[in-house]
């Protein structure tokens, strides 16, 4: 009788621990989920951010403004004839 | 104290309650068992229902790169501004700063949204600038309300225009290479399940039902920049000789790669408003004659019969000749000439001469051979073929006329891998669009007959040459000028179409380059006055940014000077 209540009593134990971590993982789990939904939106952000600095640096980048840039503002031009040297080991 | 023993209930009313209990319970128990286990879906669907919910992942289109990873059309998420009228015009103090946000009238905005106050959703306005958007977002308005959606943007805008094309405002491919790839650039949205708290925060992402696939990068072997130089030197050209259109092609001879292809006119894909005039990539699409610059083929057919070499005397005097009572004439009398001069003075009675010699089946294989009357197989949507009647139905003066490019129509792109051909040694290769393609040469003339014909293209930018205009400095230059007059309703008219053709260095050409100008209407016509100087400025820019040493270069070598100390680094 007695170690019966002792079986008893210790499968009740286990049975509440294991709900108490089933619920504690539920949490858990949960936590997660809203964690990956954040860094999820966050990547999309980051993306997003990607293809606008992409856009960015081509519009920048772009020949016709380049040339613009060199040829008004800074006064370059192509080099032509003798300024282009072919140089031979001696 | 027993008071069951006081009083004996009758067994009968004991029994009938037990058997009512049991009833009950069975019942219970029965019912149980039907939603439990039988009939299961109604109550999970019914408790699914107050807290699942799918959500479709959204996904974006594929970047369109150049060869150098340069972005030519990049999607980028925007926002667009909704309203609900109901709420927001309950407060119609509201409407005036929401209006100055955006640069519109107060009055205007406030009367649309009366016309329609019986809705619940109205756009205001679609795909704002981001700061924009985010001047919106902090106005914080009631009924006010911002929506994601991807737009495509096209950094070197009508520069390849006509090569990339554009996608409609579902992000779906309505032209050119967006179109012919839009499976590839086109991502799968993907499905996930997902539970809810009252308050719409996700609380638990049950199962994915659908991955999302994001669009798949497309890598185009176009160069931005040479892209860029041909589009402004085209651009020029045509405004300068007040041309109809015009269309520059730059491949790669070693690969077959399309470089740069660029049109006039020409249009902005991220504007909407665009005319059809424009939308043609006419380098793949429009077919024309083109004139003189289909000799050197004609010239490689008659090489190959072995009765002709590149010395062979032609006599043209009197500078016309006569099939079938047609006459055939040059610009000048040329005297008697040799196949190498027929080139360089591009003599039409001589290529006909060399012409009636052949035999049209041999001809006709020749030209079909070079990819004439083939599509090119780039997968361009509109491609076209170009024509090239089959040798059994030739007459006569069509054979002769088909030596100088005429009863024969062909695409610049086509021209262009014809070229290449002559410049690799009579290797053929398909050109191609897009980066990684396969594309291996397929052998389809004599190397030495290629080289001979090359040599004498060469000698199209030499001092007696038509094509002098087209030469680059400390580079040898081959290639042919045209001038075809376009066939009208009442036959040929004046109108004309300038064109170029060829490669540098000819030492060992890296770049073939064709020149397409149509109707110039400035007085000068001629592809050696018009066409050359553009393929020459082109040329230029090609050979320096892709590196191209110079091979062609006295009068510009010094010799290093000896380092005083240290050594040869």
């Amino acid at each position: 009788m007695n170690a019966r209540l002792i079986v008893l009593l210790i499968a009740l134990t286990a049975v509440i621990c294991s709900a108490l971590g089933v619920v504690y993982a539920r949490h858990e789990s949960r936590g997660a989920a809203v964690q990956l939904g954040m860094l999820e939106d966050q990547r999309d952000e980051y993306i997003a951010e990607w293809s606008r600095l992409q856009l960015e640096q081509a519009w920048l980048a772009d020949a016709s403004h380049i040339e613009t840039k060199a040829r008004e503002h800074l006064g370059m031009q192509d080099p032509e004839g003798a300024v282009i040297l072919v140089v031979k080991k001696p | 104290m027993k008071p069951a023993e006081q009083y004996k209930a009758p067994v009968g009313r004991l029994y009938g309650f037990l058997l009512m209990f049991l009833l009950c319970s069975v019942a219970l128990v029965a019912r149980a068992v039907n939603l439990q286990i039988i009939d299961t879906d109604f109550l999970q669907d019914q408790g699914e229902a107050r807290y699942l919910r799918e959500v479709v992942v959204p996904t974006r289109r594929g970047n369109i790169l150049d060869r150098n990873g340069e972005p030519l059309a990049v999607s980028t998420p925007v926002d667009s501004v909704w309203v609900n009228p109901k709420m927001l015009l309950q407060a119609p103090e509201d409407i005036t700063p929401l209006a100055e946000v955006l640069g519109v009238d107060a009055d205007e905005i406030e009367r649309r949204l009366t016309q329609r106050s019986n809705r619940e959703f109205v756009w205001l306005r679609r795909r704002l600038h981001p700061d924009t958007a985010a001047q919106v977002d902090s106005l914080n308005l009631h009924g006010v309300f911002l929506q994601k959606e991807y737009r495509r943007f096209y950094p070197a805008g009508e520069v390849t225009s006509h090569v990339i094309g554009f996608t409609n405002i579902d992000d779906v491919g309505q032209e050119g290479l967006e179109l012919a790839y839009n499976d590839w650039l086109q991502g799968k949205p993907g499905l996930k399940r997902i539970i809810r708290d009252r308050l719409g925060r996700t609380v638990e992402q049950v199962e994915m039902v659908r991955e999302s696939q994001p669009g798949h990068d497309l890598s185009l072997t176009i160069d931005r920049r040479l892209q860029y130089l041909a589009y402004r030197e085209l651009k020029s050209t045509v405004l300068k000789h007040g041309a109809r259109s015009g269309s520059v092609v730059l491949l790669a001879v070693k690969t077959g790669e399309v470089l740069a292809m660029v049109n006039q006119p020409s249009y902005n894909p991220n504007h909407a408003s665009m005319d059809s005039e424009g939308l043609r990539n006419r380098a793949i699409t429009d077919v024309f004659e083109p004139g003189s610059v289909m000799k050197p083929f004609a010239v490689a057919s008659a090489l190959e019969t072995g009765r002709w070499t590149p010395t062979t005397p032609i006599d043209t005097t009197p500078g016309y000749i006569n099939v079938s009572g047609h006459t055939i004439s040059d610009h000048h009398n040329y005297g008697p000439i040799d196949v190498t001069r027929l080139i360089t003075k591009s003599s039409n009675v001589a290529a006909t001469k060399i012409a009636l010699d052949l035999e049209p089946a041999h001809m006709w294989d020749t030209y079909d051979r070079f990819g004439f009357g083939d599509v090119t197989g780039t997968g361009f949507p509109g491609e076209s073929a170009g024509v090239l009647r089959n040798h059994r139905r030739w007459r006569r003066v069509e054979q002769a006329t088909l030596s100088y490019g005429y009863g024969i129509s062909v695409t610049a792109l086509q021209l262009a891998e014809a070229f290449a051909a002559l410049a690799d040694e009579g290797r053929l290769r398909r050109p191609s669009l897009v980066m990684g393609a396969a594309n291996p040469p397929t052998s389809i003339l004599d190397p030495k007959i290629a080289r001979q014909v090359s040599a004498m293209l060469e000698t199209v930018t030499g001092p007696e040459g038509t094509g002098k205009n087209a030469r680059v400095e400390n580079y040898r230059v081959s290639g042919k000028t045209g001038t075809s007059r376009k066939a009208s309703a009442s036959g040929y008219a004046s109108r004309y179409i300038a064109s170029f053709a060829g490669f540098a260095p000819s030492s060992d050409p890296e770049v073939v380059g064709v020149v397409i100008i149509n109707d110039p209407s400035g007085g000068a016509y001629y592809g050696g006055l018009v066409a050359a100087p553009l393929f020459s400025e082109v040329m230029t820019g090609a050979l320096r940014l892709l590196d191209v040493p110079p091979d062609n270069y006295e009068g510009m070598v010094v010799q290093a000077v000896k380092p005083a100390s240290g050594g040869d680094r």
